[in-house]
């Protein structure tokens, strides 16, 4: 099936579905951000942002000794997880950052689950001189204590959100209040591909850089294009960055982890394509966790990152149109995979990660030896040592 | 029992020399038969017109009142079909107010057909944009029942022409930026919004977001067709002890505002 893109739209998903309050402040955003990507000397301060402080183009590292138990296709890491504040969330945060000062706006505000993407949103903050204010459940300030901490000394503002689940779904909630109250001076900086348009299509242009840099360097490492390329999916900006570049080579196989939880059929899970329905939330029409009534549905993951019950609109309809593929995986299966990949590889991956990586061992397995899976290793471990100890017994 | 329609309570109101009293309250708030047996008060106290809200998990919209009527809503398991009863328990003309994927889930033909079946008026869908507006407008056309956008005071005048063309019964105009609730006091944007929307259009226009005391309403009144208070008459349900002191206290208010809009 053809690709189609009305501005906006990813087939029949996408859109906006906001208060008409918030329509004038989409629209300037979609205008600076259209200029902006027109704009040589804008590229040129982004480009030299990433150089001289993400650290990019971040590195290819192969996993000789993990890929044994993939099958032993060969496993290409994507080191997102080097990058400056330990994930992918940093290239959009500075992206983002660069179009709020372009706008005039002095203020951001952002919405966190895990704290990844918190902590960045306060580093670029910190780093241009913008009022950064954090909404992040209450449970989750329980969770992510640290990152909490973290964005404190960065200057940032944590406001708990006390309403509904008190996860990362509210937090989302609560900043779209704030944004509604105060959108001449603010700009939402919002974290993944989901929410009303330009949102999911200018979050994925600024991820873009994982897909182009790695396509490139699998090439010249291979020369040749990968099997799979593999990420994890929550709202999906990590899987969304790597895949793109990737979407007209046919042959490459487009898999997307979900978090299954305690399994899709246990109704525990936060995995929204497999186990979903379309519908309406947080302003752009996608697959969501939602009951008979159109209420959503909590949902549930060992992991913070991707326990949210949308995901991003363009994955909605890449599933649709069988351009790449999802799949479940659970809590077990992910710690599995984490603990494997640390004893074999001396890399702690973020949770969110270890999806991608217990799909590797799947897909691995399926298409076996002299094939090549790229996996976007799209965050570091660091912030949860605690989760993780908790999961293996581990006393602290 | 035969109802009159928008158009004829907003013309009443204005032969009255006053403008309408709109009052929200949720279905399934404080329970089924309660909102039942409130909005029935709200009526008796001078409510001309009644937004009936639909529960919803995500009120982006709302402030903290609402969300906590619209959490006990969802505790008492309200859906759709709640909603529609309670729309054909009311005796003035009643919409009912939903944010856009309930809507969507029950499906936008069978939803429009019901409420025209209990003998709803009409919708306001404070999410739904005019561009993902198609099968909305259609399906809203056939069932002869009213679209109510939501305006802000950040909306151009050349979106203004654009939503009120598609709006119809009245414009729902947002008297500030931010969500619902109380407020202290209320800025002059909602009347600059509101003589900004009299150029572009002849329909009704009522205003909401922050009404609650008698010299609120009085004051929207000298400018708007309509006042709409919501927030205002949840928090009198949330603090009383049973519903009849809720009744009691609604009904109260109604009359307050409904004599401000009367002095406006």
């Amino acid at each position: 099936m053809e690709r189609t893109e009305i501005v906006g739209h990813f087939g029949p998903y996408g859109g906006r579905f906001v208060p008409e309050a918030l329509i004038g402040a989409l629209d300037e955003l979609e205008a600076a951000n259209n200029s902006a990507s027109k704009d040589p000397e804008f590229q040129k301060e982004l480009n030299h942002l990433h150089k001289t402080y993400t650290g990019r183009p971040s590195i290819i590292t192969e996993a000789k000794r993990f890929a044994e138990h993939a099958g032993n296709a060969r496993i290409l890491l994507k080191r997102e997880d080097l990058n400056h504040t330990g994930s992918h969330k940093i290239n959009n945060v500075l992206g983002q950052a660069l179009l709020t000062k372009r706008m005039g706006k002095k203020r951001i505000i952002a919405e966190t689950g895990a704290g990844q993407h918190g902590v960045a949103s306060a580093t670029a903050a910190a780093l241009l001189g913008l009022e950064c204010v954090v909404y992040m459940g209450e449970e989750d300030t329980k969770r992510q204590a640290l990152n909490v901490a973290r964005m404190k000394l960065l200057g940032a503002t944590v406001v708990p959100v006390t309403t509904g689940s008190r996860t990362l779904k509210d937090a989302i909630n609560e900043a779209m209040r704030d944004w509604v109250t105060n959108v001449a001076s603010t700009h939402y900086l919002l974290g993944t591909v989901a929410g009303p348009h330009p949102f999911p299509t200018m979050v994925r242009d600024f991820h873009r850089i994982i897909g182009i840099e790695a396509r490139q360097q699998v090439l010249e490492m291979t020369g040749r294009l990968p099997d799979a390329v593999l990420a994890c999916v929550g709202g999906g900006s990590n899987a969304i960055g790597i895949f793109h570049p990737f979407l007209d080579d046919q042959k490459v196989r487009l898999i997307g982890l979900e978090a299954g939880g305690s399994g899709v059929e246990s109704g525990k899970h936060a995995a929204t394509i497999v186990g979903g329905t379309p519908g309406v939330l947080h302003g752009t029409r996608s697959y969501l966790l939602q009951d008979s009534d159109g209420q959503t549905i909590e949902s549930h993951s060992i992991s913070a990152g991707l326990d949210y019950p949308g995901v991003g609109p363009e994955h909605a309809y890449l599933h649709d149109i069988g351009r790449a593929e999802y799949r479940a995986i659970t809590d077990d299966q992910a710690m599995h995979a984490f603990s494997l990949f640390s004893k074999c590889e001396g890399i702690i991956p973020a949770i969110e990660t270890a999806h991608a990586l217990a799909g590797a061992l799947q897909v691995g397995n399926e298409l076996g030896s002299g094939t090549i899976l790229l996996i976007n290793l799209s965050g570091r471990g660091d912030k949860d040592v605690q989760t993780a100890a908790q999961y293996f017994g581990i006393p602290l | 029992m035969s109802r009159e329609s928008l158009a004829q309570v907003f013309a009443r109101a204005r032969s009255e020399d006053r403008a309408a009293l709109i009052g929200y309250m949720p279905a399934g708030f404080p329970s089924l038969e309660g909102s039942k047996e409130i909005i029935k008060a709200l009526v008796d106290g001078g409510v001309d017109i009644v937004e009936v809200g639909f529960a919803y998990s995500d009120p982006v919209m709302d402030g903290a009142i609402i969300q906590e009527a619209a959490e006990i809503a969802l505790r008492n398991r309200t859906g759709a079909k709640e909603v529609l009863d309670v729309v054909s328990s009311v005796s003035v003309p009643s919409l009912v107010m939903s944010y856009w994927n309930p809507i969507e889930r029950y499906g936008v033909k069978e939803f429009t057909k019901a409420l025209a079946e209990v003998g709803g008026v009409g919708v306001i869908t404070p999410d739904l944009t005019i561009e993902e507006s198609g099968e909305w407008i259609e399906e809203t056309e056939r069932n002869d029942l009213s679209r109510v956008y939501v305006v802000a005071p950040s909306t151009d005048d050349s979106r203004l022409v654009k939503v009120a063309e598609r709006c119809s019964g009245f414009i729902y105009a947002a008297s500030l930026m931010g969500v619902t609730g109380a407020r202290n006091s209320l800025s002059d944007s909602a009347s600059q919004l509101v003589s900004r929307l009299r150029k572009i259009t002849d329909l009704p226009i009522a205003v909401g977001l922050g009404v609650s005391t008698w010299e609120q309403a009085a004051s929207v009144a000298k400018f708007a067709d309509g006042v709409i208070v919501g927030s205002a008459f949840i928090e009198l349900v949330l603090q009383a002890a049973d519903i009849e002191q809720a009744c009691k206290s609604v009904a109260s208010l109604a009359r307050q505002l409904s004599d401000g809009v009367r002095k406006g």
